[in-house]
């Protein structure tokens, strides 16, 4: 067993980044609605539709389809983009 | 696979070095690419000298892939290619606001070409579908590999979201679902080749451009944002001609693992998109302003092979688009 420092830590040097420091990265969020689009939804969800039938994603991140055009609901197909811009989500 | 057919001077001169011993007396310093008057020859030549990153051939010794010989043949053809990308981008400006996802959305969806996927959905013959499908091999037999040299040139949050988005392109770490693999059952169930470059003797001009700008973009850390812009609007692209796709295999009877490819893509794609475009280049121009051109660059050139591989596989079917 090693003893502990008995003295007291070193204050840091501070930083001199030869580069500028990254911003610090927010946390993503898991549920992400798209401006005219598909709502992102990241991770394992089972989704129930208007007629009650359910749905499991099937990948790390699904779009769930807002525009309620798809041929492929509950997910996205793409389809809100042929839609004019009113109606788009 | 083994080297592909010359198909000029500068492409054989080439691949007569590429078969000799790295590091032995070749001709490759005397071969310049002003003897490559022919497009196909310069392509074909630069297709070969990017492969040599990727899968390499069986016919050629593995250490020519960082021969300085080889580079400057490479170099020089990079060097006429961004210049002909550049030209044509020139004529196709973005309009720009301070909204880049929007204006990235609206770049793509303006732009105007010929939609290869229409014409299969509802006209296209066996015979043609199969031509496009061998055309197509030379770039879904590596789908995400060009953009994969980009990961470590980016920082924290567009590099987590590239991967967030090449992890679905590579199957979620299930091998079955490996975008690459898919499409290689959907090749072998339509009784064709799979193997990684299986077509590439036929590949058109359009097709090893199409290639070719992929490889560069990614290869080169300057064109990361290029690279990027190209994949946003690959993905953007997607979704509703891969339905269109999956109908018109369907309506031929094609089996279903290749129509399943496409399906997959309608879906993958529609998230893809969103991804790319939100999460990978918005925060990166954020982070590196002076990237912003280089996006549309990208994204142009993809929206432009794209055009000219549809076209002229169009053309040679005589069918007016
Ligand atoms: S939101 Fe994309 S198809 Fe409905
Ligand atoms: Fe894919
Ligand atoms: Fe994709």
């Amino acid at each position: 067993m090693t003893a502990r420092p008995v003295d007291p830590p070193t204050p840091a040097t501070p930083a001199t980044p030869s580069t500028p420091a990254q911003p610090v990265v927010e946390e993503r969020p898991t549920i992400v609605m798209c401006p005219e689009g598909p709502m992102l939804l990241r991770g394992d969800a089972v989704i129930e539709d208007a007629d009650g039938n359910r749905h499991r994603t099937t990948r790390p991140v699904s779009a769930v389809c807002r525009c309620n055009k798809s041929a492929t609901k509950p997910w996205c197909d793409g389809t809100h983009k042929l839609l004019p811009k009113k109606l788009r989500p | 696979m083994l080297l592909p057919k010359a198909r000029g001077t500068l492409s054989e001169q080439l691949f007569t070095a590429l078969r000799e011993e790295p590091g032995t007396a070749v001709a490759l310093s005397a071969t310049s690419v002003d003897v490559a008057d022919d497009a196909e020859d310069r392509a074909i030549a630069l297709w070969a000298s990017y492969e040599l990153h990727y899968r390499g051939f069986e016919d050629v010794d593995d250490r020519w892939e960082w021969s300085p010989d080889v580079l400057r043949v490479r170099a020089g053809l990079e060097e006429a290619l961004e210049a002909e990308v550049r030209e044509r981008y020139a004529a196709h400006q973005p309009e720009r606001t301070d909204d880049l996802a929007k204006d990235l959305f609206d770049y793509v969806a303006d732009h105007d070409g010929p939609s290869m996927a229409r014409y299969v959905q509802t006209e296209a013959t066996e015979a043609q579908v199969l031509e496009l499908l061998r055309q197509k091999s030379v770039y879904h037999l590596k789908e995400a590999d060009p953009s994969a040299w980009v990961v470590p040139r980016l920082p924290t949050g567009p590099k987590a979201a590239l991967m967030e988005l090449q992890f679905d392109e590579y199957g979620d770490g299930n091998p079955a679902r490996l975008h690459q693999h898919l499409f290689e059952r959907g090749l072998e169930a339509a009784g064709l080749r799979s193997e990684y470059g299986a077509y590439v003797d036929e590949a058109t001009l359009p097709v090893l451009e199409s290639n070719n700008v992929q490889s560069f973009f990614g290869l080169h850390r300057r064109l990361r944002a290029a690279s990027l812009g190209h994949l946003a609007a690959f993905e953007a692209t997607s979704s509703i001609p891969s339905r269109r796709m999956a109908q018109g295999l369907e309506r031929l009877g094609f089996p279903d693992e290749i129509a399943d490819y496409y399906r997959e893509h309608v879906e993958a794609d529609a998230v893809h998109e969103q991804l790319a475009v939100r999460d990978i280049c918005v925060p990166l121009v954020e982070l590196e302003p002076a990237l912003a051109d280089d996006v549309f660059l990208g994204a142009f050139a993809c929206l432009d092979t794209e055009d000219r591989q549809a076209r002229d596989l169009l053309d040679r079917w005589g069918v007016e688009a």
